[in-house]
């Protein structure tokens, strides 16, 4: 077979995921401690489980409308009110997906057009540039640094702004650096998107895993943004259910439309199994998800603290479930870090350049692991500092 | 505060020392040593034991026991009677159709028929008792005896 001449273009030259040489490492490898993971460690609460049974047993196997259950609608627009205080209509404006990556997907592809840009902050989700590449547009990072806390600079985005470009993208609580955009950067945001008429793609799927005490604000709740704004917000992380793949989209009808129309012809709906675990978790979900956020939130003030002492500067992040500290005083790049890391204390942490170049000297470490593990991944890695600064 | 946060971690964990707790719940291992010296002090920490599934040893019995009320003391006298038995492993004032639910372990059917006729049924104050045996354990104290390990997580995701 030909295969240069068989595969698409499009495909070949689409770079592979950074994450991708590291997963092959650690999986090759036996007794490893893994910080490396993205997902909770939590097993799915029960009462949503046992939903997902019950949908089973019921024999709910069928499809459902392109919309997604009306019931599950209603919740999620109840919930996006209640959390986020703002008002989706569930007939029209919202839209239940497989997770928040295939709504990226539809809305990108919604939106751009060949030669479209798209803006998104680095360090960044590794699947946020293939994506918008995938949907034939350009995508443009813009970096973040420690100096504004991996949080997007207003100017640094006004700089970046080309008369190509469409669509923001952003991602706060961030993974990997697990970034909050304090309300005045997101007010300052919300201006220039207006002044420069760019459309908004957020990703708040982190926005229940918060420690700082203060109330989520998505920049769709900021006055003039709602239409300008697609809400992406699912169930994988705050109530432990990755592997359920359920996401949404909220945002204006027009939009949410067209993604339904692709949607149609390459997904029909997520399962049904999945939607009426979804109602349950919405439902009765809270007290466990604050549970684990309480439970999160102890384990990031351990593993700070910790970093801190054996000598990788780290901010304490205001949430998701990662820390990025520095690995800069040590004189090794992120990946050869992370490469003696896991060989010598078999201890797996992601390159920080996984997640774009500007995480050149970082490691993303995630705490969604055992108290007991976190403690143990420590000492081990104190070790390793510690060597480090004596040679 | 950080004693409702001690109480939530040695709940689930009773073997962790106060350096971890320390560093778990950021505070200096005197404070937690403080903290969990005032709630055995005020009584809310009881006692630390091991759960040990038991199941295949010996038996337990949930005895449901019926009793007339002392006039200014209720049912305190005598619970307290019944509790302080070696044999009776926890004892609790019931609402409904019994007024004591008293679980007892024994080591056999025949020690906690001895119980029953000879201690308890012949107490002033009891008027009748219904004697059920445990079959299985499925769950005590919020652990589940037979938990099936959750399958492995993938160990780097994006």
């Amino acid at each position: 077979m030909d295969w240069n001449h068989l595969l698409s273009r499009q495909v070949t030259q689409l770079p592979r995921s950074g994450i991708r040489e590291f997963f092959d490492l650690v999986t090759g490898s036996r007794d490893i401690i893994s910080l490396g993971v993205g997902e909770p460690d939590f097993v799915t609460p029960w009462n949503v489980r046992e939903a997902a049974i019950f949908s089973l047993e019921k024999g709910h196997t069928t499809y459902t409308s392109n919309y997604g259950l009306e019931a599950l609608r209603r919740a999620i627009a109840d919930y996006v009110q209640d959390f986020f205080h703002i008002g989706y209509d569930p007939a029209c404006e919202i839209l239940p997906t497989v997770g928040v990556s295939q709504a990226i997907d539809l809305a990108l592809r919604c939106l751009l057009n060949p030669g479209d840009e798209v803006l998104y902050h680095e360090p960044a989700y590794v699947s946020y540039a293939p994506t918008v590449e995938l949907a034939f547009g350009t995508a443009t990072p813009v970096e973040t640094s420690i100096d504004d806390l991996f949080a997007l600079s207003p100017e640094k985005l006004e700089a970046a702004i080309t008369p190509q470009t469409k669509v923001l993208m952003l991602n706060f609580p961030t993974n990997p650096t697990g970034s909050i955009a304090p309300p005045e950067t997101l007010r300052r945001i919300a201006e220039i998107c207006i002044e420069h008429d760019l459309f908004v793609l957020t990703d708040e799927i982190y926005s229940e895993l918060r420690y700082d005490g203060q109330e989520h604000l998505s920049i769709a709740a900021i006055p003039g943004m709602k239409e300008r704004t697609l809400l992406l917000h699912g169930f994988s992380k705050a109530f432990a259910m990755t592997g359920l793949r359920l996401g949404y989209a909220c945002g204006p009808r027009e939009l949410i439309d067209m993604m339904v129309k692709i949607h149609s012809y390459t997904m029909i709906c997520p399962t049904i199994t999945s939607q009426e675990a979804g109602i349950e978790a919405l439902k009765n979900g809270k007290d466990a998800m604050l549970e684990m956020r309480d439970s999160y939130h102890l384990r990031r003030d351990y593993i700070v603290k910790r970093f801190n002492e054996m000598g990788m500067d780290c901010h304490l992040p205001g949430g998701a479930f990662y820390t990025f500290p520095s690995v800069k005083r040590f004189g090794l790049s992120s990946r050869d870090f992370s490469l003696a890391l896991l060989k010598e204390q078999k201890v797996a942490a992601v390159p920080g350049t996984a997640f774009g170049a500007c995480g050149e000297g970082y490691l993303r470490c995630c705490y969604a692991t055992s108290f007991a593990l976190l403690e143990q991944a420590c000492d081990k890695m104190a070790r390793f500092c510690d060597a480090l600064l004596k040679k | 505060m950080i004693q409702d946060a001690l109480l939530k971690l040695l709940e689930e964990d009773a073997r962790l020392s106060d350096q971890q707790l320390a560093e778990r719940l950021g505070k200096m291992p005197g404070e937690i040593a403080e903290a969990r010296a005032q709630l055995e002090k005020e009584g809310r920490i009881v006692g630390y034991q091991t759960i040990v599934n038991d199941d295949t040893e010996g038996v337990a019995a949930f005895i449901e026991v019926r009793c007339t009320p002392e006039r200014g003391g209720g049912f305190n006298r005598l619970a307290e009677r019944i509790a302080r038995f070696s044999e009776v492993k926890s004892c609790y004032l019931m609402s409904g159709g019994y007024d004591l639910l008293v679980m007892l372990e024994a080591k056999d059917l025949m020690a906690v028929a001895r119980f029953v006729s000879d201690k308890l049924s012949s107490m002033e104050g009891v008027l009748s008792t219904s004697t059920h045996f445990r079959l299985k354990t499925y769950k005590l104290n919020g652990l589940l005896f037979e938990e099936t390990e959750s399958p492995d997580r993938i160990s780097v995701a994006p």
